[in-house]
Protein backbone atom coordinates (compact mmCIF):
# COMPACT_ATOMS: atom_id res chain seq x y z
CA UNK A 1 0.00 0.00 0.00
CA UNK A 2 2.50 2.63 0.73
CA UNK A 3 4.43 2.13 -2.37
CA UNK A 4 0.42 2.16 -4.22
CA UNK A 5 0.89 5.94 -2.11
CA UNK A 6 4.43 6.71 -3.16
CA UNK A 7 3.70 6.25 -7.32
CA UNK A 8 -0.06 8.22 -6.69
CA UNK A 9 1.69 11.73 -4.75
CA UNK A 10 4.43 11.07 -7.67
CA UNK A 11 1.71 11.12 -10.43
CA UNK A 12 -0.17 14.09 -8.80
CA UNK A 13 2.91 16.05 -8.36
CA UNK A 14 3.90 15.93 -12.12
CA UNK A 15 0.52 16.65 -13.58
CA UNK A 16 0.56 20.02 -11.10
CA UNK A 17 3.55 20.61 -12.48
CA UNK A 18 2.59 19.85 -16.01
CA UNK A 19 -0.49 22.21 -15.49
CA UNK A 20 1.20 25.25 -12.94
CA UNK A 21 4.99 25.68 -14.96
CA UNK A 22 3.58 26.06 -18.61
CA UNK A 23 1.33 28.83 -17.31
CA UNK A 24 3.67 30.66 -15.33
CA UNK A 25 6.27 30.39 -18.32
CA UNK A 26 3.59 31.55 -20.44
CA UNK A 27 2.97 34.52 -18.26
CA UNK A 28 6.34 35.38 -17.94
CA UNK A 29 6.41 35.28 -21.97
CA UNK A 30 4.29 37.85 -21.77
CA UNK A 31 5.55 40.32 -18.86
CA UNK A 32 8.81 40.13 -20.06
CA UNK A 33 8.32 40.73 -23.84
CA UNK A 34 6.30 43.56 -22.66
CA UNK A 35 8.59 45.08 -20.80
CA UNK A 36 11.67 44.54 -23.13
CA UNK A 37 9.28 46.31 -25.96
CA UNK A 38 8.32 49.22 -23.17
CA UNK A 39 4.50 47.76 -22.89
CA UNK A 40 3.23 46.64 -19.62
CA UNK A 41 1.69 43.82 -20.83
CA UNK A 42 -1.33 42.48 -19.34
CA UNK A 43 -2.61 44.01 -16.27
CA UNK A 44 -6.30 44.09 -15.54
CA UNK A 45 -7.09 40.46 -15.24
CA UNK A 46 -6.69 38.89 -11.16
CA UNK A 47 -6.08 42.78 -10.30
CA UNK A 48 -2.50 42.42 -10.05
CA UNK A 49 -0.10 43.02 -12.43
CA UNK A 50 -2.55 40.87 -14.43
CA UNK A 51 -0.99 37.56 -13.06
CA UNK A 52 -4.29 35.62 -14.12
CA UNK A 53 -4.58 36.77 -17.56
CA UNK A 54 -3.76 33.18 -18.69
CA UNK A 55 -6.83 31.54 -16.98
CA UNK A 56 -9.03 33.90 -18.17
CA UNK A 57 -7.99 33.34 -21.67
CA UNK A 58 -8.34 29.53 -20.96
CA UNK A 59 -11.91 30.45 -19.81
CA UNK A 60 -12.11 32.17 -23.13
CA UNK A 61 -11.14 29.36 -25.33
CA UNK A 62 -13.41 26.77 -23.55
CA UNK A 63 -16.65 28.77 -24.22
CA UNK A 64 -15.37 29.53 -28.11
CA UNK A 65 -16.91 27.55 -30.57
CA UNK A 66 -14.59 24.30 -31.96
CA UNK A 67 -15.05 25.07 -35.63
CA UNK A 68 -13.75 21.95 -37.98
CA UNK A 69 -13.31 23.03 -41.43
CA UNK A 70 -15.26 20.92 -44.15
CA UNK A 71 -12.21 20.19 -45.74
CA UNK A 72 -10.86 18.84 -43.12
CA UNK A 73 -10.10 15.28 -42.09
CA UNK A 74 -11.90 15.12 -38.90
CA UNK A 75 -10.40 11.89 -37.28
CA UNK A 76 -6.83 13.05 -37.60
CA UNK A 77 -8.01 16.69 -36.99
CA UNK A 78 -9.03 15.97 -33.57
CA UNK A 79 -6.49 13.98 -32.84
CA UNK A 80 -3.62 16.22 -33.48
CA UNK A 81 -3.45 18.76 -30.74
CA UNK A 82 -3.47 15.46 -28.30
CA UNK A 83 -0.63 14.24 -30.24
CA UNK A 84 1.24 17.47 -30.09
CA UNK A 85 0.85 17.77 -26.46
CA UNK A 86 0.46 14.42 -24.32
CA UNK A 87 4.56 13.60 -25.22
CA UNK A 88 5.74 16.46 -22.86
CA UNK A 89 3.62 15.07 -20.10
CA UNK A 90 4.93 11.38 -20.44
CA UNK A 91 8.47 12.84 -20.47
CA UNK A 92 8.37 15.01 -17.06
CA UNK A 93 7.62 11.47 -15.45
CA UNK A 94 11.16 11.23 -16.20
CA UNK A 95 13.11 14.33 -15.14
CA UNK A 96 14.47 14.62 -12.28
CA UNK A 97 14.47 18.01 -9.71
CA UNK A 98 16.04 16.66 -6.92
CA UNK A 99 17.92 13.33 -5.38
CA UNK A 100 15.08 11.26 -5.17
CA UNK A 101 12.86 13.07 -6.49
CA UNK A 102 11.55 11.92 -9.33
CA UNK A 103 8.39 9.77 -11.37
CA UNK A 104 10.47 6.76 -12.52
CA UNK A 105 13.98 6.60 -12.77
CA UNK A 106 14.51 4.55 -16.29
CA UNK A 107 17.73 2.98 -17.02
CA UNK A 108 17.40 4.64 -20.91
CA UNK A 109 15.51 7.48 -19.30
CA UNK A 110 17.55 10.11 -21.53
CA UNK A 111 16.58 7.71 -25.01
CA UNK A 112 13.52 7.95 -23.55
CA UNK A 113 12.86 11.59 -23.35
CA UNK A 114 14.41 12.14 -26.64
CA UNK A 115 12.26 9.32 -28.06
CA UNK A 116 9.23 10.91 -26.86
CA UNK A 117 9.98 14.54 -27.59
CA UNK A 118 10.49 13.28 -31.29
CA UNK A 119 6.72 12.16 -31.12
CA UNK A 120 5.17 15.77 -30.46
CA UNK A 121 6.25 17.03 -33.86
CA UNK A 122 3.70 14.25 -35.55
CA UNK A 123 1.02 15.96 -34.05
CA UNK A 124 2.30 19.19 -36.27
CA UNK A 125 2.56 17.13 -39.19
CA UNK A 126 -0.83 15.72 -38.79
CA UNK A 127 -2.54 19.16 -38.19
CA UNK A 128 -0.86 20.31 -41.13
CA UNK A 129 -2.09 17.62 -43.35
CA UNK A 130 -5.66 17.38 -41.73
CA UNK A 131 -6.49 21.06 -42.11
CA UNK A 132 -6.93 20.99 -45.59
CA UNK A 133 -5.62 24.12 -46.02
CA UNK A 134 -2.55 24.98 -47.89
CA UNK A 135 -0.79 27.02 -45.54
CA UNK A 136 -1.51 24.47 -42.91
CA UNK A 137 -0.18 21.82 -45.73
CA UNK A 138 3.27 24.25 -45.69
CA UNK A 139 3.48 24.41 -42.22
CA UNK A 140 3.25 20.66 -41.82
CA UNK A 141 5.90 20.39 -44.18
CA UNK A 142 8.02 23.03 -42.98
CA UNK A 143 7.73 21.47 -39.40
CA UNK A 144 9.07 17.61 -40.46
CA UNK A 145 11.70 19.03 -42.33
CA UNK A 146 12.70 20.91 -39.07
CA UNK A 147 12.70 18.09 -36.96
CA UNK A 148 14.32 15.79 -39.71
CA UNK A 149 17.47 18.06 -39.66
CA UNK A 150 17.71 19.36 -35.96
CA UNK A 151 17.13 15.52 -34.26
CA UNK A 152 20.64 14.60 -35.34
CA UNK A 153 23.00 17.43 -33.35
CA UNK A 154 19.68 17.04 -30.34
CA UNK A 155 20.58 13.37 -30.13
CA UNK A 156 24.77 14.26 -30.58
CA UNK A 157 25.02 16.97 -27.99
CA UNK A 158 22.80 14.49 -25.57
CA UNK A 159 24.91 11.22 -25.91
CA UNK A 160 27.99 13.55 -25.08
CA UNK A 161 26.61 13.77 -21.85
CA UNK A 162 26.27 10.44 -21.92
CA UNK A 163 29.61 9.63 -22.15
CA UNK A 164 30.81 11.41 -19.87
CA UNK A 165 28.47 10.45 -17.14
CA UNK A 166 28.95 6.86 -18.13
CA UNK A 167 25.17 6.15 -17.96
CA UNK A 168 21.76 6.71 -19.79
CA UNK A 169 19.57 7.52 -16.43
CA UNK A 170 18.67 11.18 -15.67
CA UNK A 171 19.21 10.85 -12.00
CA UNK A 172 22.19 9.04 -13.02
CA UNK A 173 23.79 11.87 -15.33
CA UNK A 174 23.08 14.84 -12.47
CA UNK A 175 24.61 12.67 -9.96
CA UNK A 176 27.39 12.30 -11.35
CA UNK A 177 27.91 15.85 -12.95
CA UNK A 178 31.04 18.29 -11.70
CA UNK A 179 31.02 21.92 -11.95
CA UNK A 180 34.45 21.77 -14.34
CA UNK A 181 31.51 19.91 -16.49
CA UNK A 182 30.35 23.21 -17.48
CA UNK A 183 33.09 24.21 -19.72
CA UNK A 184 33.82 20.48 -20.72
CA UNK A 185 30.21 20.56 -22.17
CA UNK A 186 29.73 24.09 -22.84
CA UNK A 187 29.33 23.57 -26.64
CA UNK A 188 27.06 20.34 -26.37
CA UNK A 189 25.36 22.82 -24.12
CA UNK A 190 24.42 25.62 -26.50
CA UNK A 191 24.25 23.01 -29.28
CA UNK A 192 21.71 21.21 -27.53
CA UNK A 193 19.72 24.06 -26.57
CA UNK A 194 19.74 25.53 -29.99
CA UNK A 195 18.33 22.57 -31.65
CA UNK A 196 15.88 21.57 -29.08
CA UNK A 197 14.52 25.40 -29.44
CA UNK A 198 14.50 24.63 -33.02
CA UNK A 199 12.38 21.27 -32.22
CA UNK A 200 9.79 23.19 -30.41
CA UNK A 201 9.53 25.62 -33.28
CA UNK A 202 10.48 28.21 -31.11
CA UNK A 203 11.39 31.60 -32.66
CA UNK A 204 13.98 32.44 -34.32
CA UNK A 205 12.95 28.65 -35.85
CA UNK A 206 9.34 29.45 -36.15
CA UNK A 207 9.58 29.09 -40.24
CA UNK A 208 6.53 26.92 -40.00
CA UNK A 209 4.56 28.60 -38.08
CA UNK A 210 5.32 32.18 -39.80
CA UNK A 211 2.52 34.27 -39.18
CA UNK A 212 3.44 36.95 -41.98
CA UNK A 213 3.41 34.67 -44.87
CA UNK A 214 1.53 31.14 -43.72
CA UNK A 215 -0.88 33.18 -41.14
CA UNK A 216 -0.12 30.20 -38.59
CA UNK A 217 1.01 27.49 -40.18
CA UNK A 218 -0.40 23.90 -39.10
CA UNK A 219 -2.46 25.99 -36.40
CA UNK A 220 -3.95 27.96 -39.07
CA UNK A 221 -7.83 26.24 -38.90
CA UNK A 222 -7.85 25.59 -34.96
CA UNK A 223 -10.24 27.33 -33.03
CA UNK A 224 -11.05 27.27 -28.83
CA UNK A 225 -10.17 24.67 -27.27
CA UNK A 226 -7.88 22.35 -29.53
CA UNK A 227 -5.98 25.76 -29.95
CA UNK A 228 -5.24 26.20 -26.49
CA UNK A 229 -3.63 22.28 -26.23
CA UNK A 230 -1.32 23.64 -29.34
CA UNK A 231 -0.43 26.57 -27.17
CA UNK A 232 -0.42 24.50 -24.06
CA UNK A 233 1.83 22.08 -25.77
CA UNK A 234 4.17 25.03 -26.82
CA UNK A 235 4.75 26.34 -23.26
CA UNK A 236 5.34 22.42 -21.95
CA UNK A 237 7.84 21.77 -24.29
CA UNK A 238 9.53 24.89 -23.56
CA UNK A 239 9.47 23.86 -19.80
CA UNK A 240 10.47 20.32 -20.88
CA UNK A 241 13.98 21.68 -22.92
CA UNK A 242 15.18 24.24 -19.99
CA UNK A 243 14.73 21.49 -17.31
CA UNK A 244 16.18 19.30 -19.99
CA UNK A 245 19.10 21.63 -20.52
CA UNK A 246 19.51 22.33 -16.78
CA UNK A 247 19.42 18.41 -16.22
CA UNK A 248 21.56 17.44 -18.59
CA UNK A 249 24.23 20.46 -18.90
CA UNK A 250 24.13 22.73 -15.86
CA UNK A 251 24.20 19.91 -12.85
CA UNK A 252 20.59 20.10 -12.25
CA UNK A 253 20.00 20.27 -8.70
CA UNK A 254 23.87 20.75 -7.72
CA UNK A 255 24.55 24.24 -6.13
CA UNK A 256 25.31 26.06 -2.86
CA UNK A 257 23.39 27.27 -0.05
CA UNK A 258 19.91 26.65 -1.54
CA UNK A 259 17.72 23.23 -1.59
CA UNK A 260 18.06 21.35 -4.41
CA UNK A 261 14.50 21.34 -5.96
CA UNK A 262 14.78 24.84 -5.68
CA UNK A 263 18.34 24.93 -7.20
CA UNK A 264 16.27 23.48 -10.43
CA UNK A 265 13.26 25.71 -10.93
CA UNK A 266 16.52 28.55 -11.06
CA UNK A 267 18.06 26.98 -13.61
CA UNK A 268 14.90 26.19 -15.14
CA UNK A 269 13.09 29.71 -15.09
CA UNK A 270 16.34 31.37 -15.99
CA UNK A 271 16.60 28.95 -19.19
CA UNK A 272 13.01 29.84 -19.74
CA UNK A 273 14.04 33.49 -19.84
CA UNK A 274 16.70 33.03 -22.23
CA UNK A 275 14.37 31.07 -24.65
CA UNK A 276 11.32 34.03 -23.99
CA UNK A 277 14.99 36.58 -25.19
CA UNK A 278 16.14 35.11 -27.59
CA UNK A 279 12.28 35.61 -29.06
CA UNK A 280 12.38 39.03 -28.71
CA UNK A 281 16.02 39.64 -30.05
CA UNK A 282 16.37 37.47 -33.26
CA UNK A 283 14.83 37.67 -36.43
CA UNK A 284 13.31 34.89 -37.99
CA UNK A 285 15.70 32.57 -39.85
CA UNK A 286 14.97 31.63 -43.54
CA UNK A 287 14.30 28.45 -44.79
CA UNK A 288 17.47 27.75 -46.18
CA UNK A 289 19.48 29.35 -43.33
CA UNK A 290 17.81 27.22 -41.07
CA UNK A 291 18.66 23.97 -42.89
CA UNK A 292 22.10 25.53 -43.31
CA UNK A 293 22.69 26.25 -39.87
CA UNK A 294 21.63 22.57 -38.65
CA UNK A 295 23.76 20.74 -41.35
CA UNK A 296 26.47 22.75 -41.66
CA UNK A 297 26.29 24.12 -37.57
CA UNK A 298 25.30 22.32 -35.47
CA UNK A 299 26.24 18.58 -36.66
CA UNK A 300 29.93 19.64 -36.97
CA UNK A 301 29.87 21.31 -33.43
CA UNK A 302 27.94 17.94 -31.87
CA UNK A 303 30.62 16.10 -33.26
CA UNK A 304 33.22 17.70 -32.00
CA UNK A 305 32.27 17.93 -28.85
CA UNK A 306 31.62 13.96 -29.09
CA UNK A 307 35.33 14.09 -29.78
CA UNK A 308 36.47 16.36 -27.08
CA UNK A 309 34.24 14.16 -24.80
CA UNK A 310 35.83 11.52 -25.86
CA UNK A 311 39.43 12.67 -25.59
CA UNK A 312 38.91 14.23 -21.53
CA UNK A 313 37.06 10.86 -21.04
CA UNK A 314 40.19 8.47 -22.02
CA UNK A 315 42.29 10.94 -20.81
CA UNK A 316 41.50 11.79 -17.36
CA UNK A 317 40.77 7.65 -16.46
CA UNK B 1 16.82 -21.35 -21.45
CA UNK B 2 14.74 -25.07 -21.27
CA UNK B 3 13.36 -24.61 -18.23
CA UNK B 4 10.04 -25.96 -16.53
CA UNK B 5 7.49 -24.99 -19.06
CA UNK B 6 4.56 -23.28 -17.13
CA UNK B 7 1.34 -23.78 -18.91
CA UNK B 8 -0.49 -21.68 -21.70
CA UNK B 9 -3.78 -22.25 -20.27
CA UNK B 10 -2.97 -19.93 -17.22
CA UNK B 11 -1.16 -17.00 -18.83
CA UNK B 12 0.74 -14.24 -16.77
CA UNK B 13 -0.13 -10.93 -17.05
CA UNK B 14 3.01 -10.43 -19.28
CA UNK B 15 1.90 -12.70 -21.26
CA UNK B 16 -1.41 -11.42 -21.84
CA UNK B 17 -0.06 -7.63 -22.50
CA UNK B 18 2.47 -9.25 -24.67
CA UNK B 19 -0.01 -10.88 -26.89
CA UNK B 20 -2.89 -7.62 -26.88
CA UNK B 21 0.20 -5.57 -28.17
CA UNK B 22 1.10 -8.22 -30.79
CA UNK B 23 -2.81 -8.45 -32.07
CA UNK B 24 -2.48 -4.41 -31.70
CA UNK B 25 0.59 -4.66 -34.34
CA UNK B 26 -0.67 -6.90 -36.47
CA UNK B 27 -4.01 -4.96 -37.04
CA UNK B 28 -2.45 -1.43 -37.67
CA UNK B 29 0.21 -3.39 -40.07
CA UNK B 30 -3.35 -4.38 -41.43
CA UNK B 31 -5.10 -1.24 -41.84
CA UNK B 32 -1.80 0.15 -43.58
CA UNK B 33 -2.02 -1.89 -46.27
CA UNK B 34 -5.82 -2.17 -46.87
CA UNK B 35 -6.69 1.71 -46.02
CA UNK B 36 -7.75 4.42 -49.06
CA UNK B 37 -5.98 7.04 -47.50
CA UNK B 38 -2.59 7.63 -48.11
CA UNK B 39 -1.47 9.25 -45.03
CA UNK B 40 -3.54 7.52 -42.92
CA UNK B 41 -1.33 4.44 -43.93
CA UNK B 42 1.26 5.91 -42.40
CA UNK B 43 0.09 7.58 -39.48
CA UNK B 44 -1.12 3.33 -39.02
CA UNK B 45 2.57 2.68 -39.36
CA UNK B 46 2.84 4.91 -36.15
CA UNK B 47 0.47 2.93 -34.21
CA UNK B 48 2.17 -0.62 -35.26
CA UNK B 49 6.05 0.36 -34.35
CA UNK B 50 4.31 1.74 -30.82
CA UNK B 51 2.69 -1.63 -30.69
CA UNK B 52 6.32 -3.11 -31.47
CA UNK B 53 8.16 -0.69 -29.05
CA UNK B 54 5.72 -1.85 -26.49
CA UNK B 55 6.29 -5.55 -27.20
CA UNK B 56 10.27 -4.65 -26.80
CA UNK B 57 9.38 -3.35 -23.67
CA UNK B 58 7.55 -6.02 -22.07
CA UNK B 59 10.15 -8.20 -23.26
CA UNK B 60 12.84 -6.32 -21.12
CA UNK B 61 14.78 -4.98 -23.96
CA UNK B 62 14.17 -1.09 -22.84
CA UNK B 63 16.82 0.23 -24.72
CA UNK B 64 15.54 -1.99 -28.21
CA UNK B 65 12.06 0.04 -27.50
CA UNK B 66 12.70 3.34 -27.00
CA UNK B 67 15.28 3.77 -29.99
CA UNK B 68 12.63 1.88 -31.54
CA UNK B 69 10.30 4.90 -31.40
CA UNK B 70 13.13 7.56 -31.94
CA UNK B 71 14.42 6.12 -34.83
CA UNK B 72 11.03 4.85 -36.45
CA UNK B 73 8.39 7.04 -35.61
CA UNK B 74 10.26 9.79 -34.81
CA UNK B 75 12.90 10.32 -38.01
CA UNK B 76 11.62 7.20 -40.51
CA UNK B 77 7.41 8.20 -39.96
CA UNK B 78 7.87 11.80 -39.97
CA UNK B 79 10.62 11.38 -43.60
CA UNK B 80 8.02 9.12 -44.63
CA UNK B 81 5.21 12.28 -44.09
CA UNK B 82 7.02 14.84 -45.62
CA UNK B 83 7.82 12.83 -48.68
CA UNK B 84 4.28 12.04 -48.97
CA UNK B 85 3.16 15.68 -48.25
CA UNK B 86 5.90 16.71 -51.06
CA UNK B 87 4.46 14.67 -54.12
CA UNK B 88 0.67 14.14 -53.58
CA UNK B 89 -1.23 14.33 -50.14
CA UNK B 90 -4.96 14.19 -50.78
CA UNK B 91 -7.64 14.27 -48.11
CA UNK B 92 -10.28 11.43 -48.49
CA UNK B 93 -9.61 8.37 -50.39
CA UNK B 94 -7.48 7.59 -53.24
CA UNK B 95 -8.88 5.39 -56.11
CA UNK B 96 -5.50 4.61 -57.51
CA UNK B 97 -3.98 2.78 -54.01
CA UNK B 98 -3.65 -0.56 -55.64
CA UNK B 99 -1.22 -1.81 -57.48
CA UNK B 100 -0.82 -4.28 -60.08
CA UNK B 101 1.25 -7.28 -58.35
CA UNK B 102 -1.08 -7.21 -54.88
CA UNK B 103 -1.69 -11.32 -55.55
CA UNK B 104 2.09 -11.45 -56.25
CA UNK B 105 2.71 -9.52 -52.83
CA UNK B 106 0.48 -11.43 -50.90
CA UNK B 107 1.89 -14.46 -51.95
CA UNK B 108 5.44 -13.63 -51.05
CA UNK B 109 4.17 -12.08 -47.26
CA UNK B 110 1.93 -15.50 -46.40
CA UNK B 111 5.40 -17.38 -47.47
CA UNK B 112 8.04 -15.12 -45.93
CA UNK B 113 5.31 -15.32 -42.71
CA UNK B 114 5.13 -19.11 -43.32
CA UNK B 115 8.33 -19.83 -43.49
CA UNK B 116 9.61 -17.71 -40.27
CA UNK B 117 6.74 -18.90 -38.15
CA UNK B 118 8.05 -22.57 -39.37
CA UNK B 119 11.67 -21.69 -37.96
CA UNK B 120 10.44 -19.79 -35.13
CA UNK B 121 8.21 -23.05 -34.02
CA UNK B 122 10.74 -25.17 -35.07
CA UNK B 123 13.52 -23.83 -33.21
CA UNK B 124 12.19 -23.28 -30.19
CA UNK B 125 9.18 -25.41 -29.31
CA UNK B 126 9.20 -25.79 -25.68
CA UNK B 127 11.95 -23.59 -24.86
CA UNK B 128 10.60 -21.28 -22.26
CA UNK B 129 12.73 -18.18 -21.61
CA UNK B 130 12.13 -16.01 -17.79
CA UNK B 131 12.34 -12.73 -18.06
CA UNK B 132 14.81 -10.83 -15.96
CA UNK B 133 14.27 -7.40 -15.42
CA UNK B 134 17.32 -5.49 -16.96
CA UNK B 135 18.74 -7.99 -19.32
CA UNK B 136 18.21 -5.65 -22.08
CA UNK B 137 19.15 -2.56 -20.63
CA UNK B 138 21.88 -0.19 -22.42
CA UNK B 139 24.77 -1.28 -20.58
CA UNK B 140 24.33 -5.15 -21.43
CA UNK B 141 23.33 -4.41 -24.81
CA UNK B 142 26.81 -2.27 -25.24
CA UNK B 143 28.47 -4.77 -23.59
CA UNK B 144 27.31 -7.53 -25.67
CA UNK B 145 27.69 -5.48 -28.93
CA UNK B 146 30.93 -4.66 -27.99
CA UNK B 147 32.19 -7.64 -26.58
CA UNK B 148 30.78 -10.30 -28.59
CA UNK B 149 29.62 -8.84 -31.52
CA UNK B 150 32.24 -6.37 -33.14
CA UNK B 151 32.63 -7.43 -36.41
CA UNK B 152 28.76 -7.84 -37.12
CA UNK B 153 28.74 -3.98 -35.64
CA UNK B 154 31.14 -2.68 -37.62
CA UNK B 155 30.13 -4.49 -41.19
CA UNK B 156 26.99 -2.84 -40.60
CA UNK B 157 28.24 0.85 -40.13
CA UNK B 158 30.26 0.21 -43.23
CA UNK B 159 27.71 -0.77 -45.42
CA UNK B 160 25.75 2.15 -43.95
CA UNK B 161 28.38 4.29 -44.50
CA UNK B 162 28.50 2.96 -48.38
CA UNK B 163 24.93 3.56 -48.67
CA UNK B 164 25.06 7.90 -47.04
CA UNK B 165 28.24 8.19 -50.07
CA UNK B 166 25.67 6.61 -52.42
CA UNK B 167 23.19 9.41 -51.70
CA UNK B 168 25.57 12.10 -51.56
CA UNK B 169 26.56 10.84 -55.38
CA UNK B 170 23.33 10.37 -56.83
CA UNK B 171 22.02 13.52 -55.30
CA UNK B 172 25.15 15.69 -56.41
CA UNK B 173 24.83 17.02 -59.70
CA UNK B 174 28.43 18.03 -60.23
CA UNK B 175 29.55 14.38 -59.53
CA UNK B 176 29.01 12.43 -63.25
CA UNK B 177 29.62 8.71 -64.34
CA UNK B 178 31.92 7.98 -67.06
CA UNK B 179 29.82 7.99 -70.17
Amino acid sequence: MPEVLDVAVRLVAIVAAFLVLPLVAGQMEHKAMAHMQARLGPMYAGGFHGWAQLIADGVKFVQKEDVIPAAADRRVFGLAPGVALVPYLVVMVVIPVGPGLVGVDLDAGLFFVLAVMGVGVLGSIMAGWSSGNKYSLMGGMRSAAQLMSYELPLVLAASSVAMAAGTLSLPGIVEAWQWWWLPWQAIGGVVFFTAGLAELRRPPFDMPLAESEIIMGPMTEYTGIRFAFFLLAEYAGIIVLSALTGVLFLGGWHGPLLPGPVWMLLKVFALVFVVIWLRVSYPRLREDQLQKLAWAGLVPLALVQLALTGVVKVLAV
Amino acid sequence: MTEAVPSYLSPTGQEIVFLLLGAMAVGSALLVVTTRQLVHAALWLVVCFGALAGCYLVLTAEFVAWVQVLIYVGAVIVLLLFGIMLTRAPIGRTADLDSGNRAVAAVVAVATAAVLVTVVVDGFRNAYAPLDPGAGSAGELGSAIFRNWVLPFEALSVLLLAALIGAIVISRTDIRGRD
